[in-house]
């Protein structure tokens, strides 16, 4: 009975360790922030490269892989969370397929990006901040684009559109899938 | 007149390769450092030529450099860092050299790291530029190829490695402190200084941050000497500047002129004027951190001094134009709102400050806003002002307000009578 309950013990210890956060991270993830560890002189100086990595895997950072980069760089989730909600770009939340950043800086202000919020909103029934319910689009707010000349200006993932009018967003639109 | 910073970038075209660059003169400036000049001496040339820092500070690059302890005895590694992060709103002129010339900013990184003996470098570039992060890295490579990074760079004894950084988005990462955070990996929030980033900066070491237009211009003080670029200006400040203009003007976009060209010029000549129908209200003359200056304003020589003499900062160079139909309280407001959120949070004046800045410009705006609400916006003003933060992000966002409640007073208090916006 009692040698029993000691394997039980062992096996649910080894269940665990399988699921250590580590563990989590896939091999090409972990290939890649291998390396970025070679670059930096200690591991937790590769925190936002790795965020990246896995974000760019994974979509977004959930609690889960802010808990396996934590362990993978020795650092407390804590820790890993707070560079994480620090940086416009590391998603906290899970976005839709492609996430569409509207500049709302200032010369994008004068030339009326509001009106292309607005018709964003119109044809993608959302907000900023909101995802369309086919998960395509995540809409999303963004600092200055560096297009000031441009203005308005927009990005879809890499994509920059510049000179803006309503008139283009559908033809924009219909690319993404 | 010489264009040397854009001579051989034409928007639209691909930038040089390292052949078409080095056969435009390219990379002679390295050989010629490396092989005939000492390191003080570089320092010394770029000191005399009078470049000033062109991200917004317009500090002597020479001096900045001056203080890095050099010799045998020096603390290693040293670094230079090229500031990349151009998230300045209505700021578009690094991208220019980023995209059009990429070796250019490589061969002056070199020639920086040369000047201080640094042994690494980094260029750190905003994550919005996908363009010049692909080019940059392909020129890195191009370079590492041809013997100009690496270890012994063409048989001097000197060795510099070169990494590009790409940022996850924040204002603040363009303060050279919190850049240095940024890239540690931690939060980009300042440091306290002293000690500066020259004696203890990345990792604790010597560091040199950078703005991508000053380092472009060293190749070409290198070549062409002090005399040369000194004579390049209209004014006291040396060489050329980019200067940009958008808003609604017939034609936005960025040009590199001699330092201290007028507002006028920049506006009517360059950007062909204001678009039909529209009067100019206000100029941004730097970026959003700027005082505002107005059609008074508008045979000010753009160049440091002028500019300051005026009430405003040359700041970034690139201006941004409020015409007659734009409401200035909305235009303050959203320069509010985007210094509230891009604040890193790590002093109480800025990070509480900021917040209650925009919502009272926000009530204004939409007419629920009281006399009571100028006062203290006007507080506000001089509480975030220099001095009582940490860094110069609140201070900076205060400069377009503090202009606004001097210049556009009585749009504001129509706001107040009217309980609307009367730009609607």
């Amino acid at each position: 009975m009692i040698t029993q309950n000691i394997n039980k013990k062992v096996s649910k210890q080894e269940d665990t360790k399988q699921h250590q956060p580590a563990q989590y991270l896939t091999d090409i993830e972990r290939q890649f922030i291998d390396h970025e560890i070679e670059l930096v002189p200690h591991k937790s100086a590769a925190v936002i490269e790795a965020l990246k990595i896995v974000q760019h895997h994974r979509g977004w950072i959930s609690d889960d892989s802010v808990s396996a980069i934590a362990a993978y760089l020795q650092m407390s989730p804590a820790e890993v969370d707070s560079v994480a909600t620090f940086y416009n770009l590391i998603f906290r939340k899970p976005v839709g397929r492609h996430v569409i950043l509207v500049c709302d800086s200032i010369s994008c202000y004068v030339m009326k990006y509001g009106d292309i919020y607005k018709a964003l909103q119109e044809r993608l029934h959302v907000k900023f901040g909101e995802t369309t319910s086919d998960q395509c689009f995540t809409l999303l707010p963004n600092a200055c684009l560096g297009c000031c000349d441009h203005a308005p200006a927009l990005m879809i993932d890499n994509d920059l559109y510049k000179d803006i009018t309503v008139d283009m967003l559908d033809r924009i639109l219909k690319q993404y899938t | 007149m010489e264009r040397p910073l854009t001579q051989y970038i034409h928007p639209g075209c691909p930038p040089f390769d390292i052949r078409e660059y080095e056969m435009t003169g390219g990379y002679s400036a390295l050989r010629k450092a490396l092989s005939s000049m000492t390191p003080k001496e570089v320092q010394d040339l770029v000191k005399d030529s009078g470049l000033k820092g062109r991200g917004g500070a317009g500090f002597s690059t020479g001096i900045k450099w001056s203080v890095v302890p050099m010799g045998e005895d020096a603390p290693r590694l040293k670094y230079l860092i090229a500031n990349a992060d151009e998230m300045e709103p209505g700021t578009f002129k690094d991208r220019l050299l980023l995209e059009g010339n990429p070796h250019q900013l490589i061969e002056g990184m070199i020639l920086a790291a040369f000047a201080i003996q640094a042994e690494e470098s980094f260029i750190f570039l905003r994550w919005a530029y996908k363009k010049a992060a692909q080019l940059l890295r392909k020129s890195i490579h191009e370079a590492y190829k041809a013997g100009f990074l690496g270890k012994n760079i063409l048989d001097s004894g000197f060795s510099l490695e070169m990494h590009l950084h790409t940022g996850v988005g924040r204002y603040m990462c363009g303060e050279e402190t919190a850049l240095l955070n940024a890239l540690e990996g931690k939060r980009a929030t300042p440091r306290a200084k002293p000690p500066y980033p020259q004696i203890s900066g990345l990792y604790g070491k010597p560091t040199i941050v950078n703005n991508v237009e000053t380092l472009c211009n060293i190749p070409h003080i290198v070549n062409n000497g002090v005399e040369w670029f000194k004579g390049l200006s209209n004014s006291e400040d040396s060489g050329t500047k980019l200067y940009g203009v958008s808003g609604k003007v017939n034609n936005p976009g960025c040009w590199e002129l001699p330092m201290g060209v007028t507002i006028r010029e920049l506006i009517e000549e360059h950007a062909g004027g204001m678009k039909n129908g529209y009067q100019l209200k206000g100029v941004l003359p730097g970026g959003a951190s700027t005082d505002f200056l107005t059609a008074e304003h508008l045979d000010i020589k753009m160049d440091f001094a002028s500019v300051q003499k005026a009430g405003s900062r040359l700041g970034t160079g690139t201006m941004v134009v409020m015409d007659d139909a734009t409401c200035p309280v909305g235009f303050v407001h959203n320069l509010q709102h985007f210094f509230a959120q891009e604040s890193c949070g790590w002093c109480t004046p800025c990070r509480e400050g900021l917040p209650w800045v925009e919502k009272m410009l926000l009530s204004l705006e939409q007419g629920s806003g009281t006399a009571a609400d100028m006062e203290l916006l006007e507080m506000h003003t001089h509480m975030l002002g220099p001095g009582n933060t940490f860094c110069a992000l609140a201070p900076g966002a205060m400069e377009p307000l503090q202009s606004a409640l001097k210049y556009f007073k009585d749009d504001f208090e129509k706001h107040i009578s009217l309980h609307k916006c009367p730009y609607e």
